[in-house]
């Protein structure tokens, strides 16, 4: 059993806090991705939970045991760098056994050349080679043991710090962006083997990372971190389709959400390019609201055409095969407007020439001009793909 | 290899592989040739001047007769060399180089990783013992070899007195076989400490915090395991580095013995470039000192080349 439990954990290096009272529950066997942008503390937060860093309020519950103040090698927990940290002068097989032996042999056994002599020494130092052996068997790197890190390639270093990780068989898997120094091709082989090892192993895991579909493919749930604090905890469709906040909203999705200023109208609906969208908002009319609109809802439609939203010069069309990019600039908006439409399906549009596109009520994202989410009617009732029973007995909410 | 050269270059521009690389060649390889010349012109001729011409002169000299200043001199083959050996005093300098590199380099290297370690470990007033440790290297060793006189003087030293006052012996330092060779190679270690300390605070530097990290979740996270797991082979290239330039310092040895002790008492003292000046400048057999000269030059040339195959071969991790 190893859950993780974070009880407001916060930190600062003498600026702005870097942590901001996080809390968050970690259920034991769960893969759960931590997200944000470079700087959002998300790796200070993988790096307190792992014992290489003190909060400075705070506290982290490991498997039932209160682990602050516990060092690393306490904590049953095991971590892969983003650099792999790889020791250079050993050899693969070195490298992996290094974590055995400090566990396994007394700092006399561990000894060059004396503590080979030790009574029992031999038969642990086998012990240790025929568990490393398996481990690199599982991972496939067998045939590098003899290798030292510098001759092998960044997929088979990869694999060596997951397998220096792996072979005390610890409780907690951490990982810190152990996928940003692959090639894209090579990224996304080895985003799949994480989740097949998670599979395997059933232990929990601690993911960091800044890239999204990572955090999509990968993660039982995600939790978006953005400058020090947990915005939105919760399956990763969940915080596709249904955000907690404008900026999370705008930090999921690529391209980036398309947000409108608008105005709450007489009689409920809102006001936006002279039509009027029949939201039910439940604010005063006349209040500002921003809605937020994901690519894929854009629909096109002709002049004036019904629940039309945005009218724009069309700046760039980028034809990805199944689907199409239109990057518009539209009327009053700072910046460009994205919209992705079927390829098949979209009207023949070339750069300069002028689009109108319009959205379905339902698909609006509505937020407060502060920034939190307003739920309208129809977020009450989320789409079938959303509602997850689990959710609620998670507790994953950020509180 | 030209062509094969040339050929790479076409490639890379962008041309066809079908196109003949003969009909381009030479219309590039003057000017190539001239590019090439003016580039390396400069070194070659500063590598000509001051290395290799001097270095032909000595060998050419060592065979020689010459007498500085005078202006006749007839060839002797290896008369020089077999002179050489069977001086007593020039193999008394050899053997007790030797030993003062067989001490300072030691002593200089451990003594340096430790001031190092002991700063980088600690986190107040770093820059004042960097620069206290670091000051003997900068300042004049001719002048500071005389300060290191008064010190070591027989009856109003300071090292005397102190060592009368605690009752540990005293002994005349300078002036006694048994204890000059090993009080120059004292003063050796104090002045390269800060040379060694310098380069391993930077090797210290250079080592990736994650692997400390790495070291701590693996669990070798006590001092000793940290020293053995990361920090001692990560500073492998660095010392290798220190261990050959600081031998090669050693072998250098000559300012402290020319002003304390001029190689005495008897041949005590007597080191390599000592012994090589004085034949030189003071006794004037030029012919002689070039043979000390050369075999000086093979034990720099030695050391040099041994750091190239290892630095390249055995200490490089990546």
């Amino acid at each position: 059993m190893a859950a993780i439990s974070l009880d407001r954990l916060s930190k600062d290096y003498g600026g702005p806090p870097v942590l901001d009272a996080v809390s968050l529950d970690i259920e034991d066997g769960e893969f759960l991705t931590l997200l944000g942008p470079s700087g959002c503390g998300k790796s200070t937060l993988l790096r307190i939970i792992a014992g290489l860093e003190a909060q400075d309020s705070g506290n982290v519950v490991i498997g039932g045991l209160a682990v602050d103040g516990l060092r690393p090698k306490q904590r049953g927990v095991a971590m892969v760098f983003q650099s792999y940290a790889l020791y250079p002068h050993m050899t693969v097989a070195a490298n992996m056994a290094l974590p055995l032996k400090m566990r396994r042999l007394s700092p006399l056994q561990r000894l060059p050349i004396v503590g080979r002599l030790l009574a029992g020494t031999q038969a642990k130092v086998r012990q240790i080679e025929e568990d490393v052996r398996q481990t690199a068997s599982a991972l496939e790197i067998e045939h590098v043991l003899g290798r030292r890190p510098g001759e092998l390639s960044g997929g088979q270093r990869q694999r060596v710090a997951v397998g220096r990780a792996m072979v005390r068989r610890p409780s907690v898997f951490l990982m810190d962006e152990p996928l940003s120094n692959l090639d894209a091709k090579l990224r996304v082989t080895m985003r799949a083997e994480i989740k097949q090892l998670h599979r395997r192993l059933g232990v929990t895991f601690v993911y960091v990372t800044h890239d999204q579909a990572e955090a999509m493919t990968l993660s039982d749930r995600v939790a978006v971190m953005l400058d020090g604090k947990l915005r939105q905890v919760g399956r990763p469709l969940e915080i596709y389709a249904d955000p907690a906040e404008r900026r999370v909203a705008e930090f999921i999705g690529s391209p980036k959400i398309t947000m409108v200023e608008a105005r709450v109208g007489e009689g409920g609906g809102i006001h936006v390019g002279g039509h009027m969208l029949a939201i039910e908002t439940g604010r005063q009319p006349g209040s500002s609201v921003v809605l937020g609109i994901r690519p894929e809802a854009f629909t096109p439609v002709a002049s004036g055409g019904r629940g039309e939203l945005l009218a724009g010069r069309v700046r760039l069309v980028e034809h990805l095969g199944s689907d199409l990019y239109l990057h518009l600039d539209a009327e009053g908006q700072a910046e460009p407007v994205i919209a992705r439409l079927d390829a098949e399906r979209a009207p023949h549009v070339a750069a300069g020439e002028q689009i109108h596109l319009a959205v379905r009520a339902e698909r609006v994202l509505l937020f407060a001009p502060e920034g939190q989410r307003i739920r309208t009617y129809a977020d009450r009732r989320p789409p079938a793909a959303v509602v997850d029973t689990n959710v609620a007995a998670r507790r994953g909410h950020a509180r | 290899m030209r062509m094969v050269i040339g050929a790479r270059y076409d490639a890379s521009l962008g041309r066809s592989d079908t196109d003949p690389p003969a009909k381009v060649l030479p219309a590039r390889r003057p000017g190539e040739a001239l590019a090439a010349v003016a580039l390396t012109g400069p070194a070659t001729v500063l590598l000509l001047i001051l290395f290799i011409l001097p270095v032909a002169a000595i060998v050419a000299i060592a065979l020689t007769d010459w007498q500085f200043g005078t202006t006749s001199l007839h060839f002797v083959g290896l008369t020089n060399f077999e002179g050489i050996f069977a001086d007593e005093a020039f193999v008394a300098s050899l053997r007790n180089t030797l030993v003062y590199v067989s001490i300072v380099m030691p002593g200089t290297v451990l003594g340096g990783l430790a001031i190092a370690l002991l700063i980088e470990s600690g986190s107040t007033l770093r820059d004042f013992y960097r620069a206290i440790h670091f000051l003997p290297f900068m300042a004049t060793l001719a002048a500071m070899a005389i300060v290191w006189e008064a010190l070591l003087h027989p009856t109003i030293g300071l090292v005397n007195s102190t060592f009368a006052a605690v009752g540990l012996p005293t002994a005349n330092w300078l002036r006694d076989e048994a204890t000059v060779l090993p009080v120059l190679a004292v003063i050796g270690i104090w002045q390269n400490l800060g040379f060694a300390m310098v380069l391993f605070l930077a090797g210290l530097k250079s080592i990736p915090q994650d692997l400390y990290d790495a070291a701590d979740i693996d669990g070798a996270d006590r001092w000793l395991d940290r020293l053995m797991t990361v920090t001692l082979p990560m500073l492998g290239p660095v010392a290798m580095f220190v261990v050959i330039v600081v031998a090669l310092r050693a072998f250098e040895v000559f300012d402290t013995v020319q002003i304390l002790t001029r190689g005495g008492p008897g041949h005590a003292s007597e080191v390599l470039l000592h012994t090589l000046y004085r034949e030189s400048f003071e006794f004037l057999r030029a012919g002689y000192g070039a043979a000390i000269t050369v075999v000086f030059l093979v034990i720099a040339v030695t050391l040099t080349l041994i750091q190239a195959r290892l630095i390249d071969k055995r200490v490089h991790y990546q």
